[in-house]
């Protein structure tokens, strides 16, 4: 039996499942006791019993949230992700703060550099004398803007092409050959190409992950479309003569609404993944644009000198923390919002 | 199957050539100081002269004839920068065989490593706590979540910089062939990745596969649970991976961009990021299309495989699907 122990496991749940049943039977029979007489008779025909039907309350949004919720994890890391957006946001109008850009100089002139964290200067300061407490959080808005701005491009196009894809049939040809040549183009070489042709800056950086980040998305979209649209229900919604746009934005959009949230929540943390090696490569963004790729950069040509290091840890940290929230967040609200497993 | 092979391949060719000219038409726009070792001290007829000789003053179709033209003798164009005057393929082959051999060494680690963590983790999932599972998913997950650019930083940091990697270790910082020691960070740096990839994707197809009536009915005869891992769940799992494997073989010809850079080894990815730091234009082109080639072959190679391994994907289009 030992080895077992997996379906002995399984197979005790479903015990449970209907001993929890014949409670439930008996506890809504609670007490009557009927003769077999009284048991096999014909009962009444009730209007308003007939009505009732086995509508269980059950809501899809609601489910999916209780879901989510359930996972303690994915409720650590969403608050975590949240005071650390609302913090990245609200940080410049805070009293105190320092401007991201500004060379800090003691009073003969000279700049405060490489200045270790202190009073002052809560993250130190770089090579020249700029706040890093400003610098990073100034990047950190840099980065998420990137980031949002190519999940949002993801988003558009891709669920726009997937949709037109998937649901008109003369285009698909089209598109599938399309989608064959992009897809073959390797993406870290278009970025490398359109940062190393363009004038590097963060609209190059976004057009550039844009460029083919919705090729996924939108291979998805018309992969489900074309599974559920000729489902009977979107059958019948087209003989009653639905016109086609409303057909795609309230029976078929709805259904993929928790894919499409999944994919741009992991989109955020890739864009900005790539952010931090087009920088390495040095055709990334300028350095008067604090991001969090440019400060990686220069913490990591400053590894070799233990004093220096906090100008590594700290950019790194803050990366770590917001690509792994995402991350798991992402994950977490796909398996919630997944129906399956919505049933205990 | 021999129709749907050279079907996929006449395929593979048309989008080759539609790439090919895609990436050459966009690389026309690469700024023309690339093309010149010493910009900035020639003068501008110097510079249209030059420009005339290497043919880029010419219409856009006949620049991508004469390049096919070149192609068919084997011949890339010549090193403006980095190298200058050498030709192209001869720089190539210098880093090819130094690539090839790190990212070798790397598949077998990251197999080696990876496969036994997915078997452990789906074999953990039966067991009461599932420990394995766990420790192994937290690991997936830093891995897979992390930018690998900055756990290539981290690797690099941990391994030279920390008191037990420089001391007690003695890990070097940047790779020198001469150092055996000098491959250890690199390789883990280059495998880390697919060990996490192998495991979590084995792991999610075992534990779908365990579920499966089949094994239900070997369990039930008695089989051993080691044997129904080994011999049933696993070979099966494993078919859909495969088709990556000559792809990782393949794409060992490229080198890793960020790691040969990071550790400065002298092989194919470092050579791209130094052509773009030194803005060296026939190089990148060159690479670039050699980037290209190569991932459509794996491709290519990939699909064909996976119909090789798994006779039950039917290649005959069947009637009135779509």
């Amino acid at each position: 039996m030992k080895h077992l122990g997996f379906h002995t496991l399984r197979d005790r749940a479903t015990d449970a499942l209907g001993d929890k049943l014949t409670e439930q039977l008996r506890s809504e029979l609670n007490g009557e006791t009927m003769t077999d007489e009284e048991l096999f008779s014909f009962a009444d025909f009730n209007a308003e019993e007939a009505e009732r039907g086995g509508y269980s309350g059950y809501s899809y949004w609601r489910s999916s949230l209780r879901a989510f919720f359930q996972n303690k994890l994915a409720v650590f890391f969403l608050i975590v992700m949240v005071a650390v957006l609302a913090f990245t946001f609200i940080q410049p109008y805070l009293p105190g703060q320092k401007d991201p850009l500004l060379i800090h100089n003691d009073e003969w002139g000279l700049p405060l550099n490489n200045i270790p964290p202190c009073e002052e200067f809560w993250f130190g300061t770089n090579a020249i004398g700029q706040d890093l407490w400003a610098r990073i959080w100034s990047g950190t808005r840099t980065s998420l803007f990137i980031g949002f701005a190519v999940a949002l491009v993801e988003a558009v196009v891709g669920i726009l092409i997937g949709v037109l894809w998937g649901y008109v049939r003369k285009l698909d040809f089209f598109f599938t050959e399309l989608y064959n040549v992009l897809d073959n183009i390797p993406q870290t070489l278009l970025l490398i190409l359109i940062s190393y042709v363009l004038k590097p800056g963060v609209s190059t950086i976004i057009f550039a992950l844009s460029l083919t980040g919705w090729l996924g998305m939108a291979r998805f979209i018309r992969n489900q479309i074309i599974i559920i649209r000729d489902r009977d229900y979107n059958l019948a919604s087209r003989c009653l003569g639905i016109p086609t746009r409303r057909i795609i934005v309230k029976n078929l959009l709805p259904y993929l609404v928790s894919v499409i949230t999944m994919r741009m929540a992991l989109a955020i943390p890739s864009a900005i993944g790539n952010e931090v090696f087009v920088t390495y490569i040095g055709i990334g963004l300028p350095v008067d644009t604090p991001s969090l790729g440019n400060l990686i950069q220069t913490g990591r040509s400053l590894m070799t000198v233990p004093v220096l290091r906090y100008q590594l840890y700290f950019p790194v940290a803050i990366l770590v923390v917001i690509t792994v929230s995402f991350y798991i967040i992402g994950n977490a609200f796909a398996d919630a919002a997944d129906p399956k497993n919505h049933v205990k | 199957m021999a129709k749907y092979i050279t079907k996929r391949v006449l395929r593979s060719l048309i989008t080759m050539f539609i790439i090919i000219t895609i990436l050459f038409a966009l690389l026309r726009m690469m700024p023309i100081e690339g093309y010149f070792e010493n910009f900035d001290k020639m003068s501008s007829t110097q510079i249209q002269v030059k420009l005339n000789a290497l043919g880029l003053n010419d219409p856009l179709p006949k620049q991508l004839f004469n390049f096919y033209k070149q192609l068919l003798h084997v011949d890339l164009g010549e090193s403006n920068v980095y190298r200058k005057g050498v030709a192209i393929t001869e720089i190539i082959a210098d880093k090819i065989p130094i690539s090839m051999k790190m990212g070798l060494i790397a598949m077998v680690i990251s197999l080696a490593l990876g496969l036994p963590l997915g078997i452990l983790m789906a074999r953990s999932t039966r067991t009461r706590f599932k420990i394995g599972d766990k420790l192994g998913t937290v690991f997936i997950v830093l891995i897979e979540a992390m930018p690998s650019a900055v756990y290539h930083i981290l690797i690099q940091f941990a391994g030279s910089q920390t008191f037990i990697g420089k001391t007690i270790l003695g890990l070097p910082m940047l790779f020198d062939a001469a150092n055996p020691k000098s491959y250890i960070l690199p390789l883990i740096s280059l495998s880390i990745g697919n060990v996490a990839y192998y495991a979590m994707w084995l792991r999610r197809y075992m534990v779908d596969e365990a579920n499966k009536d089949y094994i239900r009915l070997a369990r039930a005869k008695g089989v051993p649970g080691g044997k129904i891992s080994r011999r049933h769940v696993f070979r099966n799992a494993f078919v859909p991976l495969v088709q990556y494997i000559p792809n990782s073989i393949l794409f060992t010809l490229m080198g890793s961009l960020y790691v040969e850079s990071l550790y400065s080894i002298p092989g194919m990815g470092g050579l791209l990021v130094t052509a773009i730091k030194r803005q060296d234009n026939t190089l990148v082109q060159a690479l670039v299309l050699i980037y290209a080639v190569i991932s459509i072959l794996g491709l290519l190679f990939g699909d064909i495989l996976m119909g090789i391994v798994d006779p039950r994907i039917s290649f005959a289009k069947k009637e009135g699907s779509r």
